[in-house]
């Protein structure tokens, strides 16, 4: 016989249940995986190297991507803002301003960081997952290496470099902006620059890199959580970056809106 | 030498170790064998330390690997070589890098005391024109001596190998065979061999012991294997036409 359930009996479900241990189990095992991470340092003229290695990797060889989104996206900002400013009462100076204020608040910070989950997070997971398929982490655990500093800690360290890129991607930001209301007549250079500095916050600069910081720990580590504990084979490497890019874009989006209520809000 | 005592393994609701008891002597080469899913590689994952067991104890020298702290462990580690199925090289270092690895992370060696060692080692291994080019570049048969050098340049005191021969053409499986003999021989070393290949078995197993469902199911030499009636040792080792000839001439030569 059938058992009718109400709606909202089926969260309870046994089913359902277990989904959300697995959830729990997870996140309990990323922060012990977190911890691990600190533990039992690589020698430093080893992790020296592997540092510069990682910022080469991931900041260096990201920066093409990030100025050449930031620009256009820059732009674009530029240009939705002058098409909805429809009214001749309001300041051209205001495309501006609303330019600076998407591009520092959250066009820098979120949107290249999703670049860079994409970009970097995906290589973290498969670069870290074929080495588990090839059993290289099992070859430095039977060396007594701590596989999880070795490989992890480098690009956390190299990832608290990511605000640097973010600045870039600020100012790159401003700057397309600033070349699409010029050269696309929507408004003249002295304006948009005034509007620029109209009203600026210096906080809103702090916000968006504290922001950018919690965001490269996660870029860095969530990635490395799906590519260490993978099981199988090359197919399941690339299921594991998917899963991994997924997964570390739900928890910048989240890890967002919390820190702006906790920075911003009232 | 390595005793084992009782040593029981499950993941979930399978029994992958049911109670294996045996012991590996030092400067012996050690092999175990037996068909796919008879728990070899779970065994040797356990003799690494890679897999913690239910039940039982592995006594490396006497310490039992259990009773031993987080450090003692390390440091036992460092005692021990191992030899992957697939190599596991680094990808990202050349040969010289990933021979000179360990000695580089656990060592305070100076530099050119640490080029000698590889030096000598490779040159051990019969690799000499390869110290700079990168595992992709070298052949397999190579890439497996690259593994006996790294595993070997710390001078362990235990020395494991996953199918040291699979992929590998039947004459450089056997050069390999040799190698591991010898290096063994020379250095004292107490060496576990996982494997499938019977020529191995025949060539260098001075003790070999047979795993089926997880069970000890027998343990001998290589002349012992010649004359056992044990039905499951005879069907897995014998199995090829090849092998029951060899075996027949055998037993046909004692009579």
């Amino acid at each position: 016989m059938k058992v009718k359930c109400e709606p909202i009996l089926l969260f309870l479900r046994p089913k359902t249940i277990f989904a959300y241990m697995k959830y729990i189990g997870a996140i309990g095992k990323y922060f012990i995986m977190v911890w691990e991470v600190f533990k039992k340092p690589t020698k430093w003229s080893i992790m020296r190297s592997l540092i510069l290695k990682e910022i080469d990797e991931l900041i260096y060889g990201s920066m093409g991507i990030i100025i050449f989104i930031a620009f256009f996206i820059g732009g674009v900002v530029t240009i939705q803002t002058a098409l909805n400013l429809t009214s001749p009462f309001l300041p051209k100076s205001l495309i501006g301003f609303a330019t600076r204020q998407s591009v520092i608040l959250e066009f820098a910070p979120t949107f290249t960081s999703i670049i860079m989950v994409g970009k970097v997070g995906s290589y973290i997971t498969s670069s870290i997952g074929t080495m588990r398929v090839t059993e290289q982490i099992d070859a430095l655990e039977v060396m007594g290496v701590n596989s999880l500093n070795y490989l992890v800690f480098p690009k956390i360290i190299a990832m608290f470099l990511f605000p640097f890129a973010v600045a870039i991607a600020m100012y790159v930001g401003v700057l397309g902006g600033w070349v699409a209301a010029v050269f696309g007549n929507y408004a003249p250079s002295g304006e948009f620059i005034k509007g620029l500095q109209m009203e600026f916050q210096p906080f809103h600069v702090t916000y968006a890199f504290i922001k950018t910081l919690v965001f490269a720990f996660i870029i860095a580590t969530v990635p490395s959580y799906h590519g260490f504990y993978m099981r199988g084979g090359a197919l399941e490497v690339g299921k594991a970056s998917t899963t991994a890019f997924v997964w570390t874009s739900v928890v910048i989006i989240v890890a967002n809106y919390v820190l702006t209520q906790l920075l911003l809000g009232q | 030498m390595i005793e084992v005592d009782n040593l029981h393994k499950s993941f979930g609701e399978t029994h992958v170790l049911k109670g294996i008891t045996t012991c590996f002597d030092q400067g012996k080469t050690n092999l175990i064998i037996g068909q796919s899913g008879s728990g070899k590689t779970v065994f040797l994952k356990c003799l690494l330390g890679l897999f913690e067991p239910e039940e039982g104890a592995i006594k490396y020298s006497g310490q039992e690997y259990a009773q031993l702290s987080r450090d003692e462990r390390r440091d036992l580690r460092q005692d021990m070589g191992m030899v992957f199925q697939g190599s596991a090289l680094f990808d990202s270092m050349t040969v010289e890098e990933n021979v000179m690895f360990p000695m580089d992370m656990f060592t305070k060696t100076t530099r050119s005391e640490m080029q000698d060692r590889v030096d000598f080692v490779l040159k051990r291994v019969n690799l000499i024109d390869a110290h700079k080019k990168f595992p992709s570049e070298i052949s397999g048969g190579m890439q497996k001596r690259v593994a006996i050098a790294r595993a070997i340049v710390m001078n362990p005191t235990y020395l494991f190998c996953d199918e040291p021969n699979s992929g590998l053409d039947p004459k450089t499986a056997i050069l390999i065979d040799n190698l591991i003999k010898e290096i063994t021989e020379e250095y004292e070393i107490t060496t576990v061999i996982n494997t499938h290949d019977m020529n191995s078995v025949m060539e260098i197993g001075e003790k070999i012991i047979f795993l089926k469902n997880g069970y000890k199911e027998w343990e001998g030499t290589k002349h012992e294997i010649f004359k056992t009636d044990n039905q499951a040792v005879t069907d897995f080792v014998y199995s090829s036409e090849l092998f029951k000839k060899v075996r027949q001439m055998y037993i046909e030569e004692r009579n």
